[in-house]
């Protein structure tokens, strides 16, 4: 094991550089550590997010060695083995400072996924019994458990090349609501998915997938959204 | 276009797919047996011509295609030329018409010359 | 990727394919002329190459409906392999049956 990690960091906001800072190798080292040391010991105006340090609130992805992933459960010997990293703010988001990117419009687009509850009952009724083996409720709970830390948006092509796609992150949160039999708004749901902004503009090429850090597949929630708006346009719905 | 047009072309080209994906098969293992002994006219003629059967399996393959090649065309001038609009959609929609039409004439002329 | 690419190209074939078999509505004899010209190895090159693009594009298409319509599995993410072999497999009988 090298004694020292030679790293690059992303200075400046749409526009900057690299700059390089040598840092110590530990045992057990995440990438967000390697960050961490640099912005106390080296560079304390260097611009980074994280929160919880354990993989539960999404807030510290960034592009490491070209890659998209979370920093904080990241281990520096799996992805730079011969002490060389590389440490960029995400793709596909317009970057603040830094580290930092501003994340509204990938938010945003929750919400013009309709990405939100619509109840069918109220706090006075009953609290209502979902059986968890139906086909639908494991449909939910294969994405349900989506920490927003926009890895998969960072990774995908289609959002690369088509700046108004909803991308994979609001696309899941769709289906899993699609799949949730309390929910009252699949109809203005599905339209609010379809066409050229919506889940008919994937491509299927699988790298929010392959990168997720909590192993979901939106391209199976992708692919499920695609049928049922084929089937709403067959029964009219549409 | 609104998005239930779009999908409605999703559809269109993913049906069309599914067509092809028949049509394709059928033709590849053809054109594999065909060109055994080399390829000649009065093999593919004898073949084609006057035959009711591969004259409408062709039929279907070119306005398979009509569809499924302008509205895939679409997309990438959308993606990768950053062409869209509805200039793009009629000239695509003109493509999808040509194709048809020289694909027809292709049929026709194995079929009846 | 590939997909892609080999949509736009066999879209660019198809009206030159349209054209060829035309020929035939001025005979079997002009169509039997243009024969002889694609018997030439540049263009039966080709030919094989076109034919590898459509098995691709086959394939290629065949793993995206498979992904789109079918219930998710986890097989599935290994059917770009099985395009992959479709698509050689297709391009390999083609070339040993022309030369």
């Amino acid at each position: 094991m090298e004694d020292k990690i030679d790293v690059s960091v992303w200075r400046g906001t749409e526009q900057g550089e690299f700059r390089h800072y040598s840092v110590p190798r530990l045992a057990s080292q995440t990438v967000l550590d390697v960050v961490t040391y640099i912005q106390r010991r080296l560079e304390s105006s260097l611009a980074y997010r994280f929160a919880c340090r354990v993989g539960m609130c999404g807030s510290c992805a960034m592009t490491v060695n070209g890659v998209a992933r979370w920093t904080c459960r990241t281990h520096v010997e799996k992805v730079a083995p011969h002490g060389v990293l590389e440490i960029a703010p995400l793709s596909n988001l317009p970057v603040i400072r830094d580290l930092v990117c501003d994340m509204s419009s990938f938010f945003d687009k929750w919400a013009r996924a309709e990405g939100h509850f619509h109840p069918t009952a109220t706090r006075t009724d009953p609290i209502v019994r979902v059986q968890p083996d139906t086909p639908a409720r494991r449909a939910a709970d294969a994405g349900i458990e989506c920490i927003g830390c926009a890895v998969c948006y960072a990774s995908c092509d289609v959002v690369a090349w088509n700046a108004d796609y909803l991308g994979p992150a609001a696309l899941n949160r769709a289906w899993t609501l699609m799949n949730d039999e309390r929910d009252s708004g699949g109809k203005v749901r599905l339209a609010a998915v379809s066409g050229d902004a919506g889940c008919h503009a994937c491509h299927t090429h699988m790298s929010c997938t392959e990168r997720c850090p909590k192993k979901i597949a939106p391209t199976a929630a992708i692919a499920g959204l695609k049928r049922a708006t084929l089937a709403a346009l067959l029964a009219g719905r549409l | 276009m609104s998005p239930r047009a779009q999908l409605q072309l999703w559809a269109a080209q993913r049906i069309g797919a599914a067509v092809l994906a028949l049509c394709v098969t059928v033709h590849l293992a053809t054109m594999i047996y065909a060109v055994r002994h080399g390829l000649s006219a009065t093999a593919i003629l004898d073949r084609t011509r006057d035959n009711w059967g591969w004259a409408g399996f062709y039929v279907l393959f070119v306005l398979a295609v009509s569809v499924h090649a302008p509205i895939g065309m679409r997309t990438i001038c959308g993606e990768w030329l950053g062409l869209s609009g509805r200039a793009v959609d009629v000239v695509l929609a003109a493509l999808g018409v040509a194709l048809a039409a020289v694909g027809l004439r292709a049929v026709w002329a194995v079929f009846a010359s | 990727m590939l997909h892609r690419m080999s949509g736009i190209l066999l879209t660019l074939f198809l009206p030159l394919h349209f054209w060829a078999l035309g020929h035939a509505l001025g005979g079997t004899a002009k169509l039997e002329s243009f024969l002889i010209w694609t018997d030439q190895p540049l263009v039966k090159a080709s030919e094989i190459a076109v034919v590898t693009l459509l098995a691709a594009h086959l394939a290629g298409g065949l793993r995206l409906l498979m992904l789109e319509f079918l219930a998710w599995r986890d097989w599935q993410q290994r059917l770009l392999a099985a395009a992959a072999g479709i698509t050689v497999g297709f391009g390999l009988v083609y070339l040993l049956n022309v030369v």
